[in-house]
């Protein structure tokens, strides 16, 4: 049997990013389906991430079918030393599909070798996160209209931020325009700068960030600068007011420029942003509702045809 | 003279393996890569020998040894150039460089310590890339192949 999992989407051609933004796009205007009726979907948290869980755990639900799971590991075997290879060949008898999350990086992948179940990755420590991504783009896609040609601007915290690699890598495709705005301790690492250069996609780096470097700004992808990234602590109390975004350093910004932000924020997005027609981050929390619905479908099989003409809508 | 008395202690031997070539500096891990402290045959162990081709080198001469893929390919890893020589009835029956192979398993340790494989009961995995670097299958980490440790 041909396994479906999903550990990473960098490597998706652009005709299966499509195919999956359309299906999100259905799922968004038809949230509620009877698709996964008898079917069971298992969410295993060996670290706790509550947002991704309940993000997953709607999806699964509002497809009809039944979730089971654990969002703590202590209260499972694998605190008794049980190794992820028995726990997922153990869950493999009772689950139509394994939604992961992992502290270990590299756990998606392995555990899709040693089970048929599809495997949906939902984080595996700091590697990689696709369903985060693939609502990331759905975003994008909702609201510029496409992928293509776009200012993405990334700042805060590009050294450790997952979301902006993957971000970065699943974007090559669509020409687009990166700023990366960093402090210098945090700046884009070179690998990553290296994959730009192979890739001919254009980036300039910058510290400033302010109305006037932000003007051209499709994308403004925030991140948050953790004090506990910093080896010189001195260096985070420069910084860590310099990469807030202000709602009065939106006066210059392009009409359809939108703020992403993977969540939970700090204080890198001022409450009064929130008011602003350019905040999109909560939106764009609630279109991993829909992409995630679209994952889940794919990996089990279910087309985007079946999914056009299901009769059976709530 | 060295090159003379290199060529009696290769020809001395009626059956087995000459690895040759090896760096000065990583003939001490191939010895101990071959487990050779255990050996219960003839072992010569040279090193700083006069090379045309590295100024310097070490060799290894086995009696009685034939190596299989798997080892083989446990030594490209620690040298990618060095040469193997296989010796049966005092004839030379096969000279050959040794090549490192596209995906390197089970054999080195990923440099990543929360890598799922450092974590699991579980073989590793890696692509070679322009013959100088590994990535995981699992973490995705690259890592030079001359810091490498062995599993």
């Amino acid at each position: 049997m041909e396994n479906r999992s999903v550990v990473s989407i960098a490597d998706y051609s652009k005709e299966k990013i499509q195919y999956l933004l359309d299906m999100a796009t259905e799922f968004e205007a038809r949230p509620n389906r009877r698709l996964l009726e008898g079917k069971v979907v298992a969410t295993l948290f060996f670290e706790p991430s509550t947002r991704t869980r309940l993000s997953f755990e709607t999806a699964a639900n509002r497809l009809g079918a039944r979730v089971i799971g654990f969002s703590d590991p202590k209260a499972t075997s694998s605190s008794k030393g049980e190794t992820l290879k028995d726990t997922i060949k153990m869950v493999s008898n009772y689950a139509d599909v394994i939604v992961m999350r992992h502290y270990l990086e590299g756990a998606a992948q392995y555990a899709s070798e040693v089970t048929n179940v599809p495997i949906i990755n939902a984080g595996d420590g700091a590697n990689l996160h696709p369903s985060q991504t693939m609502l990331d783009l759905y975003s994008i896609y909702k609201t510029q209209g496409t992928l293509y040609n776009l200012n993405i601007y990334m700042v805060g915290d590009l050294k450790y931020g997952r979301t902006v690699h993957s971000l970065l890598m699943s974007m090559r495709k669509y020409n687009p325009t990166f700023h990366f705005i960093a402090p210098k301790e945090l700046e884009m690492p070179e690998e990553y700068k290296i994959y730009c250069k192979q890739n001919n996609i254009n980036y300039i780096e910058q510290q400033d960030f302010t109305e006037d470097t932000i003007a051209d700004a499709d994308i403004i992808y925030m991140t948050r600068v953790q004090r506990e990234r910093f080896s010189d602590l001195m260096e985070y109390e420069r910084v860590k007011d310099a990469y807030i975004l202000k709602a009065d350093m939106l006066g210059k910004c392009r009409d359809n420029m939108k703020i992403l932000h993977p969540l939970p924020r700090v204080n890198e997005i001022e409450y009064d942003v929130d008011e602003s027609k350019h905040a999109y981050y909560f939106e764009q929390a609630q279109n991993g509702l829909y992409a995630r619905e679209a994952l889940i479908c794919d990996v089990l099989g279910i087309t985007l045809d079946d999914i056009k003409n299901d009769k059976n809508i709530k | 003279m060295e090159h003379n008395k290199e060529q009696m202690m290769v020809a001395a031997l009626e059956n087995g393996s000459v690895i040759d070539h090896i760096p000065t500096d990583k003939l001490w891990t191939i010895a101990q890569l071959l487990n050779l402290d255990k050996c219960p045959e003839e072992v010569v162990i040279a090193n700083n020998l006069e090379s045309k081709v590295m100024t310097r080198k070490g060799l290894i001469k086995i009696s009685g040894k034939f190596f299989s893929e798997e080892e083989i390919s446990k030594l490209a890893v620690v040298c990618p150039n060095i040469r193997l020589t296989v010796i049966r009835n005092y004839e030379v029956t096969e000279k050959r460089q040794i090549n490192l192979s596209d995906t390197i398993i089970n054999i080195v340790k990923c440099a990543n310590p929360v890598c799922i494989t450092n974590n699991e009961p579980m073989k590793t995995y890696f692509n070679v890339k322009d013959l100088t670097t590994l990535k995981c299958r699992y973490c995705g980490k690259e890592q030079s192949l001359d810091s490498i440790k062995l599993k």
